[in-house]
């Protein structure tokens, strides 16, 4: 007797994994970046997210050819280099009712791309923003790039003698409200917060670091797969129940920091570090800054904010995308041009 | 008739009155900057129109906040010409530091009023003096001592409106409609031009032969800069998306477009049906352009030279991935900082090529308050049904200063959203290829990020792509893209607004121009017949590519002068690009580039000195 074959398993909107997968991948094997792919993809279906309610951003650069390899049933706009911040910003305000995710990389973000950047944080723009950091330059061979760690060395021999720009200290200073690290080779850790990043409103910062296996996965390098699994000190668990599923309780609520994010799911930090308080930021910022001078890479959600406006509760936007309002919503009526040529006369 | 110049030139030597000059001069207020002079200047302005004759203003400023020299000149013509005149013949000499220069810039027989403890009135023997004690006339009226710098402006207003005859009554009602519901504003104001003007009646005699007469040649119209026409254009374009970096001359663009949003498009229950965002610079701002256009929303930016160098590498894109978008550039003096507060019309070659490889961009040329008003709306629907940045090239001179026009039309036809699928069209479709030319137009079909349907996305990149929005880098495949996007612009030439023929008499000589030089060229046309009896024809160009209209014009002509603002003669090379290669040799070029609005004079004579006359 034939056995049916077996109904792919779907998400609570009935989508199958398949409908979240996207182009193959032209990156290196083994790049890190191809892992960040598969937690994005695992992300949005466990979530249950449309496909086509989310917009791809990216610049240029290895991590922003890595949308083209994830959600092919989504928005995407691969832009130019160092400027996703801008193009994200204008296709946000034209259609603010999507779930938009951004990838750049640490020579996209933190040099070329420092400027705008910044200004994304401040405006708190609600998006999703992955730097997948590997401390080089990829696509052009190897060159370091400002979150390179100081001291560490090129395949060549090159040493990096200038300090690295802390993208994720430098986020919550200036207001991102979800800032987190995580390292590509940690499944759990990274799809739990990529999840959580998928429920909150807001600027999601999430800086993963990402080995470059052509360029930077080698002795000596603090970008490589090696030197994460030895060094990488968690400063919390991350568990995330989502609002549609059924919260079980297994941990010891004393030893938990709860976040009820936008859409009623369920954060849940167990602390590993003694008194650390997500929403606490010069806390933060301070943990942050004695981890790199004892050259700890420290990953977990480090700092959140559920409460503060977003870009576009500032600009006060109607439900609907401004993108597609209609012309009787748009464009005034004939008594209104009259009475600003009659007070013209 | 052109009294001024008769007058002119019987007063060598000694003063005549006997010829009335009416209604036909300029008037130059030398001021510092930040004395508040403006709302003065503007009160002026409009009672020579409340008088009903045609009137312009420039302000001639300089880039600086203030103490630096002003001048603002308000030139009225009876017979239409709103171009800068080549002299003012009155002088309100405000400015210690500059007055002397000032006085002897001016013609014989011209007039100076001016403050009493200056004593201009030695440095010539050929002008009207009219020595006026402002300050002692201001501290009696205006006893808090810090708004008499203010108030002091409105003095010299009623001192000329009594010496050119104005009417009392009609600069009241300017400086009512001014400070309309400010009562006590009004009324210091009033009080002020009323000191001014009684100090005149009882103290000057009348020598001088300047008059303002009532004429009926401003009824119905209306006096708007250029910027707050583009902005207007952009509103009533249904405009949702604003991303903007301040740069002179162009943020008054933004500023009224953005009064304009919180007027007229907040909703009932109080929300926005726009967003105005400034950005951290031009290059997020375009950016923002660009992600707002290809999320479906109308979009634009203003901006200035400095800034359209700075959009460089996102225009390309924007051709390239084929977006919408909407940029407006009020030119300056350039290159570099050059003249932040002069005006010119040298970005035409750098825009109409703006960023690497082969990239052209479609230019809307605005020549009016109307062109301003009509072309900026006009961008946008371009912009939208050819997928693609469209720039709005105005400058200084027609942006900042004011300028009568008629009024502005009401819309006649809907927004052209241009060529969007929806969920409908894809179910029907069953997909679709973004870049695909299916209608012959050169023009694909896109869809909009959140449009519900599988095969509804596509991915936008500014990499190389074939039909499909795929990634390639097949020889093949991306020249066919190349081409298209040459074909389109082909397309372009009969969608973008025609160009304008101002005259045709069938003359040998023909006229190009575009933008601002237009109120000087047409004055120049009417000097240049009455002078020396030649007759030239004039077209006026509104647009690039441009359109087969142009290129039959030149034809039909011996000679083409190209006259516009700029040192490299930007407008001509455009041509020589364009037309084939026996009508090149027909162009001549009369350039103006001083960052002074042109003026008819100017052009005048290096015509006739080209022409041998």
């Amino acid at each position: 007797m034939a056995t049916a074959a077996a109904t792919p398993k779907v998400n609570h909107i009935g989508l199958p994994i398949l409908d979240y997968r996207g182009g193959k991948s032209t990156l290196c094997a083994g790049c890190g970046h191809n892992a960040i792919s598969e937690r994005i993809i695992d992300a949005f279906f466990e979530m249950g997210v449309e496909p086509e309610r989310v917009m791809k951003m990216s610049g240029i650069g290895c991590s922003s050819k890595s949308p083209a390899y994830f959600m092919g049933r989504s928005f995407s706009f691969n832009s130019v280099h160092g400027r996703m911040p801008a193009i994200s910003t204008g296709a946000i305000m034209a259609n603010h009712t999507m779930t938009t995710i951004g990838v750049s990389g640490d020579g996209d973000t933190a040099s070329i791309g420092m400027g705008q950047f910044v200004h994304l944080l401040r405006r708190n723009l609600p998006m999703i923003y992955i730097i997948e950091n590997n401390g080089v330059y990829g696509l052009t061979k190897g060159q370091f790039s400002a979150t390179a760690d100081l001291g560490s060395r090129l395949k060549t021999g090159v040493v990096n003698d200038l300090p690295p720009i802390d993208t994720c200290a430098l986020a919550i200073q200036l207001g991102a409200t979800f800032v987190g690290r995580s390292f590509s080779g940690d499944k759990k850790q990274l799809l739990s917060m990529l999840k959580a990043a998928i429920a909150h409103k807001g600027t999601v910062l999430l800086d993963v670091i990402s080995p470059c296996v052509t360029f930077n996965d080698h002795e000596g390098s603090t970008k490589s797969y090696k030197f994460m699994q030895e060094n990488d000190e968690p400063i919390n668990e991350i568990g995330f129940v989502a609002s549609f599923d059924e919260i079980e309780v297994d941990y010891d609520s004393g030893q938990i920091y709860e976040v009820e994010m936008h859409d009623g799911s369920n954060l849940r930090l167990r602390k590993l570090l003694e008194d650390y308080d997500p929403t606490d930021k010069a806390n933060a910022v301070r943990t942050l800054m004695e981890a790199q001078d004892n050259d700890e890479i420290l990953t977990g959600v480090f700092y959140i904010n559920t409460e503060k406006p977003t870009f576009i509760d500032q600009l006060n936007l109607v439900d609907e995308p401004l993108g597609t309002l209609p012309e009787s919503l748009t464009r005034p009526p004939k008594p209104a041009l009259e009475a600003l040529m009659a007070a013209l006369k | 008739m052109a009294t001024a110049d008769l007058a002119l030139s019987q007063s060598e030597g000694a003063l005549s009155t006997h010829q009335r000059v009416i209604n036909d001069f300029s008037i130059n207020v030398a001021t510092v900057n930040g004395s508040g002079s403006q709302s003065a200047n503007s009160v002026l302005l409009k009672s020579i129109f409340g008088m009903g004759v045609p009137v312009s203003g420039k302000n001639l400023f300089p880039s600086n906040i203030a103490g630096q020299p002003t001048w603002y000149i308000i030139r009225a013509s009876s017979e239409g010409y709103v171009a800068r005149k080549h002299d003012s013949e009155i002088l309100i000499a405000l400015n210690p530091e500059t007055a002397q220069a000032d006085v002897l810039a001016l013609p014989a027989g011209g007039v100076v009023i001016h403050e009493e403890n200056l004593k201009l009135d030695q440095a010539r023997g050929d002008l009207f003096f009219y020595p006026v004690p402002f300050d002692k006339i201001t501290a009696a009226i205006c006893p808090e001592a810090k708004l008499r710098k203010l108030v002091k402006n409105m003095v010299y207003v009623g001192v000329a409106a009594q010496l050119l005859a104005i009417d009392l009554s009609v600069v009241e009602s300017c400086l009512l409609r001014q400070f309309a519901k400010k009562q006590k504003v009004f009324d210091l104001n009033f009080g002020a031009v009323k000191a001014g003007f009684d100090y005149a009646q009882e103290n000057l005699t009348k020598r001088d032969p300047f008059f303002i007469e009532r004429m009926n040649a401003t009824t119905g119209k209306i006096i708007i800069d250029g910027n707050a026409a583009c902005g207007m254009g952009a509103v009533f374009a249904g405009v949702t998306v604003v991303a903007w970096y301040p740069i002179t001359p162009s943020t008054s663009v933004v500023e009224a477009t953005t009064d304009l949003l919180k007027k007229l498009r907040v909703t009932p229950e109080g929300n926005a049906t726009f967003a105005v965002i400034q950005a951290e610079d031009e290059l997020a701002a375009i950016g923002m352009v660009l992600g707002a256009g290809w999320a479906g929303a109308r979009s634009m930016t203003a901006t200035s030279g400095p800034g359209i160098s700075l959009m460089a590498e996102f225009s390309g894109l924007g051709y390239f991935a084929e977006i919408p978008g909407v940029i407006f550039d009020v030119q300056r003096s350039g290159p570099s900082t050059g003249m932040p507060t002069r005006t010119q019309q040298s970005d035409l070659l750098s825009v109409a090529f703006l960023s690497h490889g082969d990239t052209k961009h479609i230019i809307l040329l605005p020549g009016s308050m109307k062109d301003c008003y009509e072309l900026s709306m006009a961008a946008f629907d371009l912009a939208e049904r050819m997928q693609t940045p469209v720039f709005v090239l105005s400058d200084l001179d027609l942006g900042m200063n004011n300028w009568m026009s008629e009024p502005f039309d009401y819309p006649d036809k809907p927004l052209d959203r241009g060529k969007v699928l929806t969920v409908e069209d894809l179910e029907r479709l069953g997909g679709f290829a973004r870049y695909r030319d299916v209608d012959g137009d050169a023009i694909g079909w896109r869809t909009l990020p959140g449009t519900r349907h599988p095969k509804a996305a596509y991915f936008t990149r500014g990499s190389g792509h074939n039909d499909a929005a795929i990634y390639t880098e097949n020889p093949v495949e991306y020249q066919a893209l190349m081409e298209r996007l040459a074909l389109k612009f082909e397309k372009a030439r009969k969608l973008v607004p025609a160009p304008v023929v101002v005259r045709d008499v069938g003359s040998k000589i023909g006229f190009l121009a575009f933008g601002s030089t237009d109120c000087a060229l047409t004055e120049s046309l009417d000097q240049i017949r009455k002078r020396y009896g030649v007759e030239a024809d004039y077209m006026r160009i509104r647009a690039w590519p441009f359109t087969q209209a142009i290129h039959d014009f030149v034809a039909a002509h011996e000679r083409i002068y190209v006259v516009e603002q700029n040192r490299d003669a930007q407008l001509a090379s455009l041509l020589k690009l364009d037309l084939p290669a026996d009508q090149v040799v027909k162009l001549r070029s009369i350039l103006h580039y001083n960052g002074m609005p042109v003026d008819a004079e100017s052009i005048t004579k290096e015509f006739i000195h080209q022409e041998g006359l």
